[in-house]
Formats: C-alpha cells, sequence, structure tokens
C-alpha cells in the first residue's frame, strides 16, 4: 500500500477524499502459529489476570484487589513498627513470624479462594466456554493443569506478597540477613504449599457445582469450618494432655497442615496448639499435604474427563 | 482433496444409534446439513472435531485422520456450537482475541485478526461491552467471530440462526454466504429449517435418524419437476373449465383450486397451447410458470422425521 502511493503520488489515491474507510475485504491470516507450550503459558497468563479481575469487568476487581489490600495493611504495620520502634521495644526478629502470619490472616486467604475458584472454573462450565477450549488444540488434561496453576499463582502472591513486604521491612530493621533470609524463604515454601493445597481443594468444589454462590459457599465452609473444629480439638488435646491426639487432628485443616509443615522442616515456632512432634509424626503432615495436592488434581482430571463437549 | 470424508461412519450410544455407517463427502462452499432434531447432525460435528470417539468406522478432515490428529484438525477448523457459549463478564474484544491466542496466535497478531473479524461479522462500539449484556443477535455474531479470529480451513456452525428474528436471520445468512464465498473458508452449516438452507449452500446432505438420506448439489433439489402452474382468473370455475379444454387437447391437467391448474409439459408447444385454450373460453392468464421441486420435498418423498418445511 505504502509503496504504491509513494510510487503513484498524484493519481487516484490523491483524488479520493480524506478520511474515509476502505473495505479492505477479508485478508487471511499468512502469519506464525504458536504450539502447544506457548499456548499453555498465555492460557496462564490470562487465568492469573483474571483471578484479579483484569481483563474482566470492573464489578469482578473489587473483592480480590480489596482482599489483597486488607492482607498487605498488617504486615505494612507490622513492619512500620518493626522499623521505628525496634530499640525501645527491644525487638531482634519479626513481630509475627511469616509461618504464622497466613493463619492469622486466613479468612482473607479463604474469602479470596473461595471467590476466585468459581470465578475460574465454575464460569467455564456454567457458561459452556469450556467446549470453545475443547474444540481448540489444547488437550483436556492441560485445560485442568493450567486452570489449576492460574488459581494456585494468584493465591500464592495473596499469600506470599506481606511476607516479602514483611522481609524486606525486617532488612531495612536490621535484622540478621541470613536468618531473616532462610526464614522467609522458609516462609515462601509454606506460601506456595498454602497456595496449591487451597487452590486444589478450591477448584475441585467449584467443578463440581457450576452455580457460583454454591460453590463460594461450599468453599468457605470447608476451609472455615474445618479449621475451625481442628482447632478446637487441638486446644481440648492440650488441655487434657492427649496431644497426639491434637496432633493428628492437625491433619485436617489446610492451614494446620501446612503450618505443621513448615514446623517440621524449617523448625519455625508453631502457630497451633499441638504441632506434630518427632521426625515421624512430621513426615505424615509433609505426606498428607502432597497427597492431597496430587488427589486433588487427579480428581479434577477425572471430573473433566466426564464433561460433554 | 475433500473437506470432509467419511466412511462407514456409526456412533452408538447404550440406548440409541446415532450415526449409521454413514458415507459422506463435502467439498469447499458452503454445505447444510439437515435433519430432523436428534437426526445426528451434532454427532457427527463433535466427531469431526475429534472430540467424540467414533464406535467404527473413518473420518477425515482436511485431510487429518479424526481419531489420531484431532489438535491438528482443531488447529485449523473453526467451531460454531447450537449453545450459549460466551462468559458474561468479558468483552467480546477481549474474548475474541483470547480466543485467538488460544488457536495459537500471538498476542499481536490476535488482536489485529480479532479487530478484522469482528468487523466483518458487523459488532461495532458493542464489542467493548460485556457480553452479558447482548442481545441474541449480537451473541450469535460474537460467536461466529471466536470460530473465524484463526483464519481456519472450514468452520462448522450449528444451528447459526437458532432464536433470531427475522432480519437478525437474513443478516446471518448473508454472512454465513460471505464466509464461505468471499472469505474462501469451507463452511458446514446445521439448520433444521430447510427453506434458509436453500438460500445459502451449494450443496446440502439430509440426514435421517443417522442415515445419508441424500446428498447433492442445492440446484438438483430445486430441479424443475416437468409442469407447469397456471393460474386463470375470470369465470366462477375458471380452471375447471380450461383443465377440461386441455384434457380434451390431450394434454394431462390437474385443477388445484383457487383458479391454479398443474399441467404436465409434453413438448416446447405446451405453453402455446394453454395460452390459446385460455384466449378460446374468455378466461384472463394470470401466471405460467415451471414448477420447481424443494428440499422439503425429498423429505415427503423419503419419509423422514418431523422437520419444519419454511
Amino acid at each position: 500500500m505504502s509503496s504504491q502511493s509513494e510510487t503513484a503520488p498524484s493519481g487516484a489515491a490523491a483524488q479520493r477524499p480524506a478520511g474515509v474507510i476502505h473495505d479492505l475485504g477479508y485478508r487471511p491470516y499468512g502469519g506464525p502459529r504458536l504450539g502447544e507450550r506457548p499456548v499453555a503459558w498465555s492460557f496462564f497468563l490470562t487465568g492469573l489476570r483474571n483471578t484479579y479481575g483484569l481483563g474482566r469487568s470492573g464489578r469482578s476487581k473489587v473483592l480480590p484487589m480489596g482482599l489483597i489490600g486488607v492482607m498487605l495493611l498488617p504486615a505494612l504495620i507490622l513492619v512500620g513498627v518493626l522499623v521505628q520502634a525496634r530499640d525501645i521495644l527491644d525487638l531482634d526478629s519479626q513481630i509475627v513470624s511469616y509461618s504464622t502470619y497466613p493463619i492469622t490472616t486466613q479468612v482473607l486467604i479463604s474469602v479470596f479462594v473461595a471467590s476466585q475458584a468459581p470465578a475460574l472454573i465454575s464460569r467455564d462450565l456454567r457458561f459452556r466456554t469450556i467446549t470453545l477450549y475443547l474444540a481448540r488444540p489444547m488437550r483436556r488434561p492441560v485445560y485442568v493443569l493450567v486452570r489449576l496453576a492460574s488459581l494456585t499463582a494468584g493465591t500464592f502472591i495473596l499469600v506470599g506478597s506481606p511476607l516479602l513486604l514483611m522481609y524486606v521491612g525486617g532488612i531495612l530493621a536490621d535484622l540478621p540477613l541470613g536468618r531473616e533470609t532462610l526464614r522467609f524463604l522458609g516462609g515462601i515454601v509454606g506460601a506456595a504449599l498454602l497456595a496449591a493445597l487451597l487452590s486444589g481443594l478450591a477448584a475441585l468444589v467449584a467443578a463440581l457445582t457450576t452455580r457460583r454462590g454454591m460453590a463460594v459457599a461450599a468453599v468457605i465452609v470447608v476451609l472455615l469450618v474445618s479449621y475451625t473444629v481442628v482447632a478446637a480439638i487441638q486446644g481440648i488435646a492440650l488441655g487434657t494432655g492427649n496431644d497426639s491426639v491434637g496432633e493428628v487432628a492437625g491433619l485436617f485443616s489446610p492451614y494446620t497442615l501446612v503450618n505443621g509443615v513448615q514446623h517440621y522442616l524449617f523448625d519455625v515456632r508453631a502457630a497451633t496448639a499441638t504441632p506434630p512432634e518427632g521426625a515421624g509424626m512430621g513426615l505424615l503432615y509433609l505426606l498428607v499435604t502432597v497427597l492431597t495436592v496430587l488427589a486433588s488434581i487427579g480428581a479434577l482430571i477425572a471430573r473433566y474427563r466426564r464433561v460433554s463437549p | 482433496m475433500a473437506v470432509i470424508e467419511t466412511a462407514e461412519l456409526t456412533k452408538r450410544y447404550p440406548s440409541v444409534t446415532a450415526l449409521d455407517a454413514l458415507d459422506v463427502t463435502v467439498n469447499d462452499g458452503v454445505t447444510g446439513l439437515v435433519g430432523a432434531n436428534g437426526a445426528g447432525k451434532s454427532t457427527l460435528i463433535k466427531i469431526l472435531l475429534g472430540l467424540v470417539d467414533a464406535t467404527s468406522g473413518t473420518a477425515r478432515v482436511l485431510g487429518h485422520d479424526v481419531a489420531t490428529e484431532g489438535a491438528a484438525i482443531r488447529a485449523l477448523v473453526g467451531y460454531m456450537p447450537e449453545h450459549d457459549c460466551l462468559p458474561a463478564d468479558v468483552s467480546a474484544s477481549d474474548f475474541v482475541v483470547h480466543m485467538g491466542q488460544m488457536s495459537g496466535l500471538p498476542y499481536a497478531s490476535a488482536r489485529e485478526r480479532a479487530a478484522d473479524v469482528l468487523r466483518h461479522v458487523g459488532l461495532a462500539e458493542e464489542r467493548y461491552r460485556p457480553m452479558g449484556g447482548y442481545s441474541t443477535g449480537m451473541k450469535q455474531r460474537a460467536k461466529l467471530a471466536q470460530a473465524l479470529v484463526h483464519d481456519p480451513r472450514l468452520v462448522l456452525l450449528d444451528e447459526p440462526t437458532n432464536g433470531l428474528d427475522p432480519s437478525s436471520r437474513d443478516d446471518m445468512l448473508a454472512l454465513v454466504r460471505k464466509v464461505g464465498h468471499e472469505f474462501g473458508i469451507a463452511v458446514l452449516v446445521t439448520s433444521h429449517l430447510l427453506g434458509e438452507l436453500e438460500r445459502v449452500s451449494d450443496h446440502v446432505v439430509v440426514l435421517d435418524s443417522g442415515r445419508l438420506l441424500r446428498a447433492s448439489a442445492t440446484t438438483d433439489f430445486l430441479h424443475a419437476t416437468g409442469s407447469l402452474v397456471v393460474e386463470v382468473q375470470g369465470k366462477p370455475d375458471a380452471e375447471r373449465l380450461l383443465g377440461q379444454a386441455l384434457v380434451d387437447a390431450g394434454l394431462t391437467a390437474r385443477p388445484e383450486g383457487g383458479g391454479l391448474i398443474e399441467v404436465v409439459v409434453k413438448d416446447e408447444h405446451t405453453p402455446d397451447v394453454v395460452r390459446d385454450l385460455t384466449a378460446d373460453l374468455g378466461l384472463g392468464l394470470v401466471r405460467m410458470q415451471e414448477r420447481h421441486q424443494r428440499i422439503e420435498d425429498v423429505f415427503r418423498e423419503g419419509g423422514a422425521g418431523s422437520v419444519l418445511p419454511v
């Protein structure tokens, strides 16, 4: 087009009125077509953006953005106190440890997972958009894994970003760098485990119902009720001296489970009444975590095998 | 090379046989797939996309085997399902870009293509609004756009006019025709409304209970039946008078009431005879035209299930 107008500046082109939109007709596409990996990667990124409402309607941004704001607020205050009042209060470590922070803020995390799992998983089933994905080259298990990965990454950002803020604050407050880095890395591993665990469970619940409200309520109930029951049993167990009962009970809530794994692997201060003591119980906690994640992935793939296009 | 080729394609569900030893060949251009609800149209489309396995028989789409090369086929084919499939909280623009990427287009190309196809299907400013607020006509356009965004070689359109009002229906049919003839993309379009397919398709494949009832060019369905329809007026029993005169003149004629007579054409003089006899009887000749068959006649002859003749 441009070369033509350069070679013939006067002529038909010059007579045409300016500002007319020309119908170019249908133009076939001759460019590159990407393979499975780049497609899966762009699907992952879109899903991750969607968990924070980006690329969706304005209303869907309110809840996830609000939650991450509220999630960061306590960390910001803790950092402020640590930096400003370290000498006055004679602090030599974080006021709240990295492994305790997710348990303290668990309601926010549960609400995030409960609201975004249906937005990502049930939405495709409810609007039957899944048909359009299945009618494209991506295979079914890849679809499931990528959707789950987006949700996990979104949850990990929510859980991990206040920890990063606290770490940066700790460094600014001149806490010992090596020790702080190790504790932070332990916290991040815990955040990743928690994100995988919560996302797997929430995605499974969301995949079993196409009704958004049902899915949200079901996930919140599963996460909050399980923690409340476990915490109560652990309290009673500690009071009556049956610590091992409390340790076994800790396997039944994602929050106590991941805290137990962190206590076992990184020897951090436990945030539960009865953390796992001894290598056997610690390994059991780790095993249950890994198995739960794998089982939820397997169940999701099995669930989607039955989705009719 | 044929776009779609099936051989002895059979699909059995526990309680019903959806496709029964189907042999169909589809070429470039627009091909209509007709059949009553439950005739096996949607099952055939899902098998062609490699989403459902056939019980026996083979099918090839654009030279690829559906059983083993499903992914390759799905990269070259666009699919517009019959049911709703658009998320409510995403704009058509964002959604079509995303679907282009899912078909393997790089982001920049996907954006360019999405803008192009949305213009072709006629979604203007509303493409930036969430699709939950769209009318049925706009939803159908968005669904067509996502099927075209990756410049497929073949599009499978399942009931694209479903739920549309008459004027949107005309727009959609014109669009289907444009895709098949101007864009150079082969089209397989299903409908249970025969009149629609007469208008847009070059070939028609008629399915009945999973079996092939007939497959041929649309013009063959509409061929002249070898008889004239004559309409006369002027006297209360005009058609009976003319009919008797025609029979006396050695022609086969059948009054149909309402001033209409069907006359079998014997040779090239038959119209002249009709004209002269009408004039002799002092009747007015309103019209005389060749009678054409319609696709629905195939169903009457073949005794196929309930199809809405429109």
